[in-house]
């Protein structure tokens, strides 16, 4: 599978994740949410660049007690839980932000 | 996100049997591997040229490997028993997915090349060739198909669906027909030793994480060493315990029990998976090199003992295959069972007064407990008959005053699967999880109505990401689903004596 943008083919596999992590750019993010009728907002994206950095140096993405540590320090205790990351991502915050982020879907029990 | 348009059944009334819909489900068949997943496990890249030639003579092979293949082949009389057992038919009303008529996929190819009746008179059989429609209709019902064994409970003849669902899949597998889900993981576990493929600097990071976390939220220095050579007992769990929740809760759990009693042990990052997808896909060597994993472990680390953390089929394969996979076991301490379940475990410590639990914590919670198949079906735990099946409601009653069973005919050898075990916990057969997951939906309603329950417990990986994804489609809560280790380590009491 593969979709276009700005006169650019993205590759992905059978479920729109990008195959190529070294592609993605913002556009390409907003893109995939656009196709989910997500709207992303500075909250989405800070989560978005943080799966991005972990990612980066753990070539994983973040265990949810990793990521929502993460985001409650940067937007506050009360949103540093599992529930407000189901409010931005109702899919589910691993599956859907890493879709968005570039990254590969997590496999396993999950 | 992949979008899969159905409709989710009315909860209706516990257990009815459904109207007959013919071909409901022939659509439902999820990804197939990719060269990359197959040939990483001794399998085909794709589909091949020879594929009718190879699927018979891998048939071959399994019916002479497997002596209950054939038995369960030739055994079965068509008397009807199993046809309502199945939480797919029940959920679905496709008649292929009576577990007679799944067995009935493999039985009627197996009449027409390996009986002289079939050779000779297949129609009078009702023996076929084996051709791409057929393949077509394995690939999608062998898919359809928990490997939960519900339906062998209601058999006379024992005869084991997960068994002939097993040999087909790996007559796909053979033919370059592997399952996307399943293949790509075991893949992982041989590289990383994960499901996940969590590398183990990132299973360090976390794990430092839970212990800031456990100790912030408690002040009790609990840790979770990882790869700490010496330690007594080596802890395997399911990758999804320090990953997801509400699975990371149940492995906080343990980590208190074993640190209230006192007992020194470790993770391993080599073998940082519990969970052994080979079982799913009916391939020995594949399950016998996961587990491998698990040994060498063991060794490595100089432990005494192996405890298994809450997975069903991990359960499953630890109790019922690991002797002869990877045994024997003469280099851990004969004082102890090998291998030991978590819950056997608490319930040890628990029994010799070695831990204290105030059931106060959770006295918010009404809990009622989901029996994992492979668990209730395919294993044991503790010393008596039936320890499956008391151990861990013991241990809810210990850590809670207010528990109540779902109904008799969905609990203990009678359990509905969660609708997403054996390979199936895949977003691209959601369809069939959600329609799966009816039987114990309707059950868990009952009790929600009749005693308000609040949460429901259980002890495998797969169960609680299923319950979390499907529930809402019920109108139930995500969060509805816990560990049992969560309930006993919120009522843990912590003091000074071990």
């Amino acid at each position: 599978m593969a979709f276009e943008l700005s006169g650019k083919t993205y590759e992905t596999d059978e479920e729109g994740y990008l195959a190529d992590l070294s592609e993605w750019n913002r556009e390409v993010a907003d893109y995939m949410a656009t196709e989910d009728d997500c709207d992303l907002s500075d909250n989405h994206w800070e989560v978005i660049n943080f799966l991005r950095e972990y990612y980066e140096e753990y070539q994983i993405a973040p265990a949810v007690r990793v990521l929502t540590k993460a985001i409650g320090k940067k937007l506050g205790k009360d949103k540093g839980n599992s529930k407000y990351l189901y409010e931005l991502f109702p899919y589910g915050p691993a599956k859907q932000a890493c879709k968005y982020a570039g990254l590969p879907k997590p496999t396993g029990c999950v | 996100m992949l979008k899969i348009e159905f409709e989710t059944p009315p909860l209706g009334e516990l257990l009815t049997t459904p109207a007959l819909q013919r071909d409901a489900m022939a659509h439902s068949r999820p990804f197939v591997a990719k060269p990359e997943h197959q040939q990483g496990l001794g399998f085909p890249g794709k589909l091949v040229d020879d594929w009718q030639d190879v699927a018979l003579a891998k048939m071959d092979e399994l019916l002479g490997k497997y002596r209950s293949l054939p038995v369960f082949l030739d055994a079965c009389v068509k008397c009807g028993a199993c046809t309502d057992k199945c939480h797919y038919y029940l959920g679905t009303g496709d008649p292929k997915n009576m577990p007679v008529a799944r067995q009935d996929l493999l039985r009627k190819v197996y009449r027409r090349y390996f009986t002289l009746a079939g050779k000779w008179f297949p129609r009078l059989v009702g023996a076929v060739e084996l051709s791409e429609d057929l393949i077509n209709d394995w690939y999608s019902y062998y898919h359809q198909c928990s490997e939960c064994r519900r339906c062998s409970v209601y058999c006379p003849f024992g005869i084991d669906t997960a068994e002939i669902t097993m040999a087909g899949r790996e007559i796909l597998a053979a033919i370059g027909m592997g399952q996307k889900y399943s293949n790509e993981i075991i893949g992982k576990v041989h590289i990383i030793g994960n499901n996940l493929g969590l590398p183990e600097p990132a299973l360090a990071n976390t794990l430092e994480g839970l212990e800031e976390e456990v100790e912030e939220d408690i002040s009790v220095p609990v840790k979770f060493p990882l790869d700490q050579h010496g330690a007594e007992v080596l802890l395997v769990t399911p990758s999804a315990d320090f990953f997801a929740e509400p699975h990371v809760d149940g492995l906080i759990g343990y980590a208190k029990v074993f640190h209230q009693a006192g007992i020194s042990w470790t993770l391993s990052s080599y073998a940082s998976e519990a969970a052994n997808f080979g079982i799913f896909i009916g391939n020995y060597e594949n399950m016998q090199k996961v587990a491998q994993r698990i040994r060498q472990a063991a060794i490595d680390l100089g432990v005494k003992r192996i405890v298994v953390g809450e997975c069903g089929h991990a359960w499953r394969v630890a109790y019922s295959f690991w002797n002869t996979l990877i045994g024997p076991f003469d280099f851990l301490d004969p004082a102890y069972p090998v291998p030991q379940h978590i819950c056997e475990f608490t319930y040890d410590l628990l029994q010799r007064g070695a831990l204290k639990l105030d059931a106060k914590a959770n006295d918010d919670k009404v809990v009622t407990f989901h029996d994992s198949c492979n668990v209730s079906r395919g294993s044991r735990l503790g010393s008596v008959p039936g320890g499956q099946f008391t151990i861990p409601r013991e241990l809810i009653r210990f850590a809670c005053s207010h528990f109540v069973d779902m109904a008799p005919d969905t609990i203990h050898e009678h359990t509905f699967c969660c609708g997403g075990g054996g390979g199936l916990l895949t977003d691209d057969l959601i369809e069939l999880r959600v329609k799966g997951a009816l039987p114990r939906a309707q059950a868990l309603q009952q009790v929600i109505e009749q005693h308000g329950v609040t949460h429901m417990a259980a002890i495998c990986a797969i169960c609680k990401s299923q319950f979390s994804k499907v529930l809402p489609y019920y109108g139930m809560e995500m969060d509805m689903i816990i560990s049992v280790h969560q309930l006993i380590g919120d009522a843990l009491v912590f003091d000074s004596q071990h």
